[in-house]
């Protein structure tokens, strides 16, 4: 962060767009899974031996997911191509590549999944870094935005309520709670776990947006990301309900119903947006509170964390 | 038995002149249970049982497995049809044999595949349709049955001795009964699901 680099408008765009195509990626990812379709495809890199197979039942789900994917990889290489022509934050260059290697080891996890029929631990995976490199992509946009590059009005955190170091806390907590259910998703464990971690990872961003909320409300940007944070919360645990409800409600049907896969795929969806949430919240608090250091007589500095 | 709804692919709709209901649970006319999978499950003496041969047959008709039981025997053929203009994805979901999963396009060549071990019962799917689903027992020996329209079964030719018969359904489970057969002689073995 010791370059001072300069507000690059396409390329902040751009990463927009990467992050907003990302998510209509995971979307399309937890179509295939809740209508079964994830074996629709037997082949891969090809599908039925062939770049565009045709486009019924199934197989309108995996190859569209594949072909989202593939339109995302392009995506993120013009992305790290432009950070590396036009950045001059070396780590932000660096994220740029980590993006384009979260990427294709995602591509070759789904591929691996589908050629193996689908063990959990691959499609789990899978699943969980959709998650990390949504986020990602939503962190890129943030560092390139003109807010970030100007710089915020920094304040000094509150000793006496800390909370640079809390707020890892809550993408850590999210990032538990959709590793449980892409878990139980993909059969390796029952919803239970998945139930019983949402009130603790509810209970973590409660915790955190609040005490943002109590005493550092006068940050707007802070302010404004709590809020983010809680309300899609508050959405995605609404979600969680409606989905289990509606696969309860339709535990013997013979195939998914439209009502149990919109719930389950919104859920998916709001859950990888209260990941990214949870990420920039964190980013924003570690960017915009500066930490105060106490000497202490024998010379040791002590951090009022 | 509830509907299938087929509309996510209309080739596979227009096949039905009137919807089609899922055969998870098929009650015949004189209540009794349709689709059961039966066999000898113990009893038998050691021996080697060849495998006939001529091919058991699963067809993919009506974006249906067809037909949705299917018993054969250990190292048998299975001959895999796709009698269906559209593409299907045949999945076979064992856990003791290597399971598999391959496509089918419309007119493509029929698939030969055996199972080396003893197994009963697993799915076999498509994810392409996904209400497409039959299940396969395999059998060491010839002694199995599929119960049909009447829910009756028939196993001939066993040799005399005390066996344990297995009926399993896909929905309500295994039912085991003890029968001894005497030399020449037969005898009735009943199972019934629920009340």
């Amino acid at each position: 962060m010791a370059t001072k680099s300069e507000f690059n408008a396409g390329l902040h765009r751009w990463s927009i767009v990467l992050a907003c195509c990302t998510l209509l990626l995971v979307v399309a990812g937890g179509m295939v899974t809740s209508r079964d379709a994830g074996l629709s495809v037997p082949d891969w890199p090809l599908s039925y031996g062939k770049l565009m197979p045709p486009m019924e039942g199934g197989i309108l789900y995996e190859h569209g997911h594949r072909m989202i994917a593939t339109t995302v990889g392009m995506f993120t290489i013009v992305s790290m191509v432009w950070l590396l022509r036009a950045e001059k934050r070396r780590w932000l260059r660096v994220l740029g590549i980590v993006a384009l290697l979260a990427v294709i080891t995602q591509g070759v996890l789904g591929g691996i999944t589908v050629l193996y029929l689908l063990p959990w631990y691959v499609s789990s995976a899978h699943a969980s870094l959709a998650q990390l490199f949504f986020s990602t992509t939503v962190a890129i946009a943030l560092f390139t935005s003109k807010w970030w590059i100007d710089g915020p009005a920094v304040i000094d955190e509150d000793t006496s309520h800390p909370i640079r170091t809390l707020s890892v806390a809550a993408p850590v907590a999210v990032l538990c709670q959709l590793a449980l259910g892409a878990a139980a998703r993909h059969k390796a464990i029952g919803s239970i776990f998945h139930i019983c971690g949402s009130p603790i990872v509810t209970g973590v961003v409660l915790w955190i947006s609040l005490r943002i909320l109590l005493h550092y409300a006068g940050n707007r940007e802070l302010r404004r990301g709590a809020i983010t944070l809680i309300s899609i919360t508050f959405c995605q645990v609404f979600l969680g309900i409606a989905a289990y409800m509606t696969r309860i409600a339709y535990a013997d049907a013979v195939q998914p119903m439209p009502l149990m896969v919109t719930f389950t795929v919104l859920h998916v969806a709001v859950g990888a947006l209260t990941m990214a949430s949870s990420v920039a919240l964190a980013i924003l608090v570690r960017r915009n509170l500066t930490s105060t250091e106490v000497r202490v007589p024998s010379g040791r500095a002590a951090v009022a964390v | 038995m509830p509907v299938i709804d087929m509309s996510s692919n209309p080739q596979c709709e227009r096949q039905h002149p009137k919807p089609q209901r899922a055969e998870v649970v098929v009650v015949n006319a004189n209540g009794t249970l349709k689709n059961v999978f039966v066999w000898i499950k113990d009893g038998l003496p050691r021996a080697h049982w060849a495998p006939p041969a001529e091919a058991a047959r699963l067809d993919q008709n009506g974006c249906e497995y067809s037909p949705h039981v299917l018993g054969i025997m250990k190292d048998q053929r299975l001959e895999i049809l796709n009698s269906d203009p559209v593409n299907h994805n045949v999945h076979a979901e064992s856990t003791t044999n290597v399971a598999w999963n391959e496509s089918q396009p419309p007119r493509a060549e029929h698939k030969f595949k055996e199972f080396s071990s003893e197994e009963v019962l697993f799915p076999v799917t498509c994810s392409v349709h996904p209400w497409m689903r039959s299940y396969i027992g395999v059998s060491p020996h010839p002694f199995f049955a599929v119960t049909g329209e009447d829910g009756a079964f028939s196993l001939k030719g066993v040799p005399p001795g005390t066996y344990t018969i297995e009926a399993v359904h896909e929905k309500y489970g295994r039912k085991e009964g003890k029968v001894t057969l005497a030399p020449n002689g037969s005898v009735t073995v009943d199972f019934t699901y629920g009340n």
